[in-house]
């Protein structure tokens, strides 16, 4: 019965969840954007006292079912762990000592401002991450699909969404993740959460003092050890009746598999916790999770295309060249962001803003020192002025919810012309597409020559005005490298 | 759509029951839809949107020099159908000559012996794959109509000129040319000037006119587009170059309202009666407006059908431009098989207009200018954009909005959010991101090659405001 209603509930977590991080229309955020903001470690980013107290107090009175509910990942355990045998689990000693120097390895890069490091281990980020990397393209790819059907039936039901693969480290870190994961669910159930989750560190410590949770009775019980091979937190060590509470996940499980009616889900009397005795040894379980990839995805520079020939014949299509990214001194992240470092500090690279960007600028970084987490970028768009999704999704106040009114006016960087590449000098055409789409009207056209008004114009950048949204960057002519780019500021300000 | 045994039965009224229907743009579709349920429902012998079209039938005029007797539907090679063929990452529009075979093969099998092709056309490959399809058919079957074309300046020396009309007959397989046109005189910045350059200093028309006393050209003409002082000149030099024939835009549109659509566009009356008047047959070209003609707002679409119920909006267009006594033939650039279809059974025999639809289709011309299309025919001469925008695409994606009723004025608009979702989802099925309307930069190199005068920066440059203000929900 009440492993039932967990395994409900669950499910109903791991599939909104899970929507959550395909959608791109961001309709779904209005019915389930809350199931991320509950999320253990971006509520504590976010410095959501509320929501931490509520989880902590949970946990304290029912035990850790934030892991067999709540936790995305830990259902999506429970979900592979099924498909193994039965009976194969057998009680085993908790690594006390593993588990405290994860915590205390992640605590430390969370204050250092190494967040993103500490990100490659959180279990909701982790999950996202997988979903939004293997997932994502499958579920673009058949809404792609339903747009072509739509697009025959002549109606507007569905509409074609681009999608470009991810870089190979971007890849690479949510294959592993899945990997290893997976095998160890598969084989040993919760392994990941009771030796390498931090939050099930942290939560693990409260559920051992937990009001209400599985309570053996020694009465009935004919230590038949059914319980014990069952508990895929491997925390009933049935021959002592004993349950180590920390590792307990709350599942269940074991009152339906007792044919003695012996466990059952109560306030626990005065029954003493043997499990402290276990003695730390470390039995040198890798966190086989993190790696250094220095692999840098290898960008497919599209054969550059001779400028257009001379009109000879009606019709065709001249090539364009794929615009490539600017090196820019300071990257650039979204308004809301506040500044480079907030951003860095409270990102748990969940991938959750890169999934509702609908203009494809922003994408998880492969530069090491802020691996996963999302910058801004325009060869593919811009950052509109009518979109603030990546605030409003963000659940750990690295990128806070800005109105259209606060964004038009946040500057995240500003724009700088080069007047190598502008096509005014290298094609001698007149043009002026940047200052044409400059929605704060930081950009004029002004003579090229000082004083001669019917010289080629050329664009002037307001810096007071400029709020770095990319719009002259993205709509530039001049390829593969744009004749006007955004430099990032370190800082956000206000205009 | 949804009962075609219904159609099938006619246990309803057809007339009641198109008018249910709210054809439109699927206007288009009818032809095969009818078809496909029907079998012995022609009327009297009569030509109707259904049944066998008869091979024997096709109405004919004569050339008063040659005596050929020309077919009154013509095949414009313009607008040849194509395939998307894979070229490592990129795909291309390939003309598809299989495709190309069957069409021809249908047209001269009803009747058609005018082709019209141009060595600029479907990106300079229209001759070729137009002289492969002829070339299986005997060469007295048909006459061939190409030009020498004009767009790059680079193509306007003498040798490179003679070139072109060498190539043209190699690629059409042929020695001689029935048809030789001097290419849209009177288009670019300066149509005079550049009449001069292309077709006289060099001396070219003398050296096509020599070609004609040799017999290699049969016949000599030109077509028009644009500054109209270029067409006068042209007809007053008539007894100094004898004009075989001219090739001139006419439509129930532009016979009187041309030049309200575009002032420096000049009415289909004028141009008609002035070679009307010297006896020059005219080739009549762009009849249904690249299609626009057939692609109306649902109640001007009705208001045909409710007419002819049993004939397609396109239809009226067609007999319209081949209901002119001096017409020799009329083109069309017929892509797919069922407009050639529809096409065969208007003319097959032609039923001339009589007065009362004249002032009918004139009344329509009326109604039709109150809708701000763009007047894009599709011609693509105005491509390749060098910034790679799909400048037809943009336009074309526009007018079918405009037409239905999908370009809101306002975000108070009854329909706004539906239209939004129409013109804004439409575009980028229509247009790839990179090819549109915001990536234009206004280097104006389009403008000179566009027949129809349109302001192309001007347009690309509304709609990219219009786009924005869309997305951003400050209609």
């Amino acid at each position: 019965m009440l492993s039932t209603i967990r395994r409900i509930a669950g499910l109903v977590f791991l599939v909104s969840i899970t929507l959550l991080f395909l959608d791109f229309t961001g309709t779904v955020h209005a019915w389930v954007g809350w199931m991320a903001k509950i999320q253990f470690l971006p509520a504590v980013l976010a410095l959501n006292v509320g929501i931490v107290i509520a989880l902590v107090a949970v946990t304290i009175v029912f035990g850790r079912v934030y892991c067999s509910v709540i936790c995305p990942l830990g259902v999506m355990q429970d979900v592979i762990a099924r498909a193994g045998k039965r009976n194969r689990y057998r009680y085993s000693k908790e690594k006390r000592v593993l588990r405290i120097a994860m915590l205390v390895a992640m605590i430390a890069l969370l204050l250092i401002g190494m967040s993103w490091i500490a990100a490659l281990i959180a279990p909701y980020s982790s999950y996202g991450r997988m979903v939004q990397t293997l997932l994502g393209p499958v579920w673009i790819w058949i809404n792609n699909l339903l747009a072509d059907m739509s697009r025959h039936a002549g109606n507007y039901m569905f509409y074609h969404v681009d999608y470009r693969l991810k870089g190979a480290a971007v890849i690479a870190i949510a294959v592993i993740t899945f990997v290893v994961i997976a095998v160890l669910a598969f084989r040993n159930g919760r392994t990941y959460c009771n030796t390498i989750c931090p939050v099930g560190t942290v939560l693990g410590y409260l559920a051992r003092y937990s009001l209400f949770a599985p309570v053996i009775d020694t009465t009935k019980c004919n230590s038949c050890g059914l319980c014990g091979r069952n508990c895929k937190a491997s925390c009933i060590d049935s021959r002592n009746h004993t349950i180590d509470y920390s590792r307990c996940v709350a599942c269940m499980d074991c009152i339906d598999k007792c044919h003695q009616r012996a466990i059952s889900y109560t306030r626990r009397g005065k029954v003493t916790d043997h499990s402290t005795e276990t003695t730390a040894t470390s039995t040198g379980v890798n966190a086989a999770g993190r790696r250094d990839f220095m692999g840098v995805c290898a960008l497919t520079i599209g054969a550059a295309a001779a400028k257009a020939a001379e009109k000879t014949v009606d019709g065709g299509l001249a090539a364009i060249t794929d615009k490539q990214i600017p090196e820019r001194d300071i990257h650039i992240v979204p308004p809301g962001a506040l500044s480079i470092a907030n951003l860095a500090r409270h990102c748990t690279a969940c991938q959750l803003c890169v999934t509702v960007c609908p203009n494809e600028v922003l994408r998880p970084s492969t530069d090491l020192s802020r691996l996963m987490q999302p910058e801004a970028s325009y060869e593919r768009g811009y950052c509109r002025p009518e979109c603030n999704k990546c605030g409003s999704v963000c659940p750990t106040g690295a990128i806070h919810p800005v109105s259209l009114a606060d964004k038009s006016s946040t500057q995240i960087g500003h724009a700088v012309w080069l007047s190598r590449n502008c096509i005014v000098y290298t094609d001698g055409v007149s043009c002026g597409n940047c200052a044409r789409h400059c929605p704060t009207g930081a950009i004029t056209m002004v003579p090229s020559i000082s004083g001669d008004d019917s010289s080629p114009k050329i664009p002037a950048v307001n810096r007071e005005r400029c709020i770095g949204c990319g719009a002259c960057e993205n709509l530039c002519p001049a390829r593969p490298y744009s004749a006007i780019y955004v430099e990032g500021h370190l800082q956000h300000r206000t205009v | 759509m949804s009962k075609p045994n219904t159609i099938c039965g006619l246990d309803m009224d057809r007339r009641r029951f198109l008018k249910r229907m709210g054809l439109g743009a699927t206007a288009a579709a009818l032809p095969s839809i009818l078809e496909s349920c029907t079998s012995g429902t022609t009327d009297g012998g009569r030509t109707s949107l259904t049944g066998p079209i008869p091979t024997d039938q096709m109405t004919y005029r004569t050339n008063p020099k040659t005596g050929d007797k020309v077919s009154l539907l013509g095949y414009g090679c313009m607008r040849w159908p194509v395939k998307q063929v894979k070229e490592g990452n990129e795909v291309r529009n390939v003309i598809d000559q299989d495709m190309v075979n069957q069409l021809v093969d249908k047209a001269i099998e009803h009747g058609v012996n005018y082709f019209d092709t141009s060595p600029a056309y479907g990106e300079g490959h229209s001759e070729e794959v137009t002289g492969n399809a002829l070339s299986r058919h005997p060469r007295d079957k048909y006459f061939i109509a190409t030009k020498l074309s004009n767009f790059a300046p680079q193509t306007w020396s003498r040798k490179a000129s003679e070139q072109m009309y060498r190539k043209s007959l190699e690629y059409l397989q042929t020695d001689y040319i029935d048809y030789m046109l001097l290419h849209a005189i009177g288009m670019g910045e300066d149509g005079m000037q550049e009449f001069e350059n292309r077709y006289i200093d060099n001396g070219m028309l003398e050296f096509l006119a020599a070609e004609r006393e040799a017999g290699r050209i049969r016949n000599l003409g030109f077509s028009y587009h644009g500054d109209i002082a270029v067409f006068d000149r042209a007809l007053s030099e008539h007894d100094k170059w004898k004009w075989d024939f001219v090739q001139i835009q006419l439509n129930y549109l532009d016979w009187r309202h041309a030049s309200e659509i575009n002032e420096a566009n000049t009415n289909a009356e004028y141009l008609y009666t002035e070679l009307e008047k010297r006896g020059i047959p005219a080739v009549i070209m762009e009849p249904l407006l690249g299609g626009r003609l057939a692609k109306v707002p649902n109640h001007i679409a009705n208001r045909l059908l409710e007419r002819e119920p049993e004939r397609s909006v396109a239809s009226w267009a067609f007999r319209y431009a081949g209901s002119h006594p001096g017409v020799l033939t009329v083109l069309s650039g017929m892509t797919y098989m069922d407009h050639l279809e529809d096409n065969l059974r208007s003319f097959c025999p032609l039923k001339p207009l009589t007065d009362d639809e004249n002032r009918f289709l004139y009344e329509t011309a009326n109604l039709m200018m109150e809708y701000p299309t763009i007047p894009c025919n599709d011609c693509k001469y105005c491509m390749p954009c060098p910034y790679g925008i799909d400048i037809p695409s943009i336009l074309q994606h526009y007018n079918k909005c405009v037409n239905e009723g999908n370009v809101p004025e306002s975000s108070q608009s009854e329909n706004y959010r539906e239209a939004r979702r129409a013109f804004l989802i439409g575009y980028d099925r229509s247009v790839p991101k990179l090819r549109q309307a915001d990536h234009c930069v206004g280097c104006r190199k389009c403008v000179a090659h566009c027949p129809q005068e349109i302001d192309i920066p001007a347009e690309t440059n509304r709609i990219d405001k219009f786009v924005d203000s869309l997305k951003r929900g400050t209609l």
